[in-house]
């Protein structure tokens, strides 16, 4: 039976009369716990900003329909020379379509997927900018604003105007920021654009977009799907592209070869696409986890050494405890229990500060070609954070606590009272 | 009617650092109930070894230790220090107490942990043991801030807290002025006569010796007379 209002008792006066020691081994706890919620919020903050780079620009599987040369050459179907060598020379892709045969279909389909977040079609082409007697090639990329805004946070990338207008206002198109500078372009003015088939059409600017990469800000353009089909001359079932986003992206992989399977059509997942992503983030993680766990065996190592100064300086109390009745391991709790208030309230405190600067972090501004929507640096404020930080503090202080307090235990009152 | 509170049998010690050395030889003897005991010898002859034999901190020695008319001996450690917690009262000649804590709360931590009374209980009873010591004032001084015989009376408050079956003392005067140690016997010869209780006490001191019931000498590990 353990009297744990008395051990508690007891070791709280102990804290309380060293008032210096305790405050320095809890700071210690705090400066480690505090050091690993900042580093971990903000290095975090910063490897969903580098991931969401990608991600916001990768379709986590792309559909398409690829010109390539097809995998069975007429002559195999020709069952007399079935068990001959057969040599076809200079293979060519067939000419066909570049829409997605049936599309309407293979969305509602896909949109029923219970892994599918959403599918956002999508027209690709390639046309002219034409303003007065200048004429720049480019790409039009006809989608649907407002799922991209919703689902590839499309509003990050539009430095002027806005995505939706795209769907308000007829005729319109959203430039990239190379063009706009090119050709002097702002928004309200007007582009016309000509498709490869000839033709013009005027646009209306309402938006200019940066991607961050020059080279694709200065030749690719947006519009709404009505308009890229009109601008075309194609029905309202021509997509070329379908783009999905997944709720979870690790699946992205296994869903693409199904789909290549069952609708003969090309898929490529995002890891397929970008092979250096998931390392750059695996990278990124365990760089932070190292620095957080170093910080935090520092401050056990304090823990440890406060404690063990604590109880050389208590050896007469600990004599004094275990002659009048206190058992080995009641010592040993008092001292426990002192380890455990000191990681608890400097962990807590740890916490404060850490939630403090990595909020102060988050004000400090942050310019950057890349994501030209941020203005402060990107922090990531996850509970989880928080959760660990705390359970790091109680068990590497349980741990800095156990040998010092085991320690006590076993000290023997005779030579303590002999030593006098 | 000898009722024996405390009994020794064959009680043999050796320390085997740094060279083996037989410190106490064949000790036998009885502490009967109310019987205010002295003990006597040169320095180094194992009076204090054979204390904290006693009162069960020193378990490493060899024969028979009996409190109660029971067999203590191999008892675990648990067992032991609730033992010593309940029936053994033990005053040193360092007035060992916790600085940081009052007076009060000095005297009754023992009570607390024995945990068989409430809380009011146990304060009621440490004031009732500081009165006996003529130190009620001081209750509520930190240890640390009384002065050396003050100490001693407090240190005897809380060996008496749990009402022990034996109080047991190594050299409890030996750091007092002769007033003070007189007041430390005197407390001692009332809480004998009174109470009845047992008490058996390493001394130095001639007088302080001649005065108990009983003189056990001892000599080169070796119970005298
Ligand atoms: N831990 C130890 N290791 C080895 N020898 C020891 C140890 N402790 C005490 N001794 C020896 O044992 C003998 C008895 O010591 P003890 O402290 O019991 O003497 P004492 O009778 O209490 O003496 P004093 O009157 O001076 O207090 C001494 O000779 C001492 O040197
Ligand atoms: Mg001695």
């Amino acid at each position: 039976m353990v009297n744990w209002n008395l051990i508690l008792n007891i070791a709280k006066t102990h804290l309380l009369t060293k008032v210096k020691q305790t405050s320095i081994a809890a700071l210690g706890v705090t400066f480690g716990i505090g050091a690993y919620i900042t580093l971990v919020c903000f290095m975090t903050g910063l490897n969903t900003m580098l991931d969401d780079l990608i991600l916001n620009q990768t379709p986590q599987i792309h559909i398409y329909n690829e010109i390539k040369p097809s995998n069975q050459q007429p002559i195999s179907l020709y069952e007399e020379l079935n068990n001959s060598i057969k040599v076809v020379h200079s293979i060519k892709p067939k000419i066909t379509q570049k829409k997605i045969h049936n599309v309407l279909p293979i969305i509602d389909y896909l949109s029923n997927n219970s892994n599918v977040e959403a599918v956002l079609p999508q027209i690709k082409t390639q046309i002219f900018y034409i303003a007065g007697s200048i004429e720049i090639g480019g790409n039009l990329t006809g989608f649907e604003p407002i799922k991209e805004v919703e689902h590839f946070n499309l509003n990050n990338y539009i430095i002027e105007g806005s995505a939706t207008a795209l769907n308000n206002i007829d005729n319109s198109i959203i430039i990239g920021a190379g063009i706009a500078e090119k050709m002097s372009l702002k928004i309200g003015d007007r582009v016309q654009v000509s498709p490869l088939e000839g033709g013009f059409f005027p646009l209306k600017i309402v938006g200019i977009y940066q991607s961050g990469i020059a080279d694709v800000d200065a030749i690719q353009s947006f519009t709404n799907i009505k308009t890229i089909q009109r601008i075309l001359g194609k029905p309202k079932n021509y997509i070329t592209d379908l783009n999905l986003k997944l709720y979870d992206i690790n699946i992205a992989p296994q869903l693409s070869k199904e789909i290549e399977n069952q609708f003969n059509l090309r898929a490529i997942d995002i890891q397929t696409a970008n092979a250096q992503f998931e390392t750059g983030t695996t990278v990124r993680n365990l760089i932070t986890y190292a620095v957080s766990i170093t910080l935090l065996i520092v401050a056990g190592f304090g823990i440890y050494n406060i404690l063990n100064m604590l109880i050389y300086e208590k050896m007469n109390d600990i004599a004094i405890l275990k002659a009048t009745g206190f058992s080995g391991r009641d010592v040993q709790l008092i001292f426990m229990s002192q380890a455990m208030i000191i990681g608890f309230v400097g962990g807590i405190l740890g916490l404060l500060i850490g939630f403090g600067l990595a909020n102060f972090i988050g004000t400090l501004p942050f310019n950057t070609e890349a994501l030209p929507t941020i203005e402060t640096y990107p922090i990531n404020l996850n509970p989880l954070f928080f959760l660990i930080g705390f359970s790091f503090a109680m068990i590497s202080t349980f741990i800095a606590g156990y040998l010092p307090s085991k320690r006590a235990e076993k000290i023997d009152p005779v030579k303590i009272i002999r030593g006098q | 009617m000898m009722e024996p509170i405390l009994e020794a049998r064959h009680i043999n010690k050796y320390f085997r650092k740094p060279v083996l050395f037989h410190v106490l030889k064949d000790i036998n003897f009885k502490i009967n109930k109310g019987e205010f005991t002295s003990i006597m010898g040169k320095s180094g002859c194992g009076k204090s070894t054979l204390l904290y034999i006693l009162s069960t901190m020193d378990t490493d020695y060899d024969g028979e230790l009996l409190l109660n008319n029971q067999l203590i001996t191999g008892a675990e450690r648990n067992e032991l220090s609730y033992i010593r917690n309940k029936y053994v009262g033990f005053v040193f000649q360092f007035h060992y107490l916790l600085p940081e804590f009052s007076v009060l709360e000095n005297v009754i931590l023992p009570a607390k942990k024995l945990g068989e009374k409430s809380i009011e209980e146990i304060i009621s009873d440490g004031h009732d043991k500081l009165k006996i010591l003529n130190i009620e004032h001081l209750a509520t001084k930190r240890a640390s801030q009384i002065s050396g015989g003050e100490k001693q009376r407090v240190a005897i408050a809380r060996a008496l807290i749990n009402n022990p079956s034996i109080i047991m003392g190594d050299e409890p005067t030996g750091n007092l002025d002769s007033h003070n140690a007189d007041n430390v016997f005197n407390i001692f010869r009332q809480l004998s006569d009174e109470q009845n209780l047992s008490l058996l006490i390493v001394t130095h001191d001639e007088d302080f010796a001649k005065q108990t019931d009983r003189i056990i000498t001892m000599g080169d590990g070796r119970i005298i007379s």
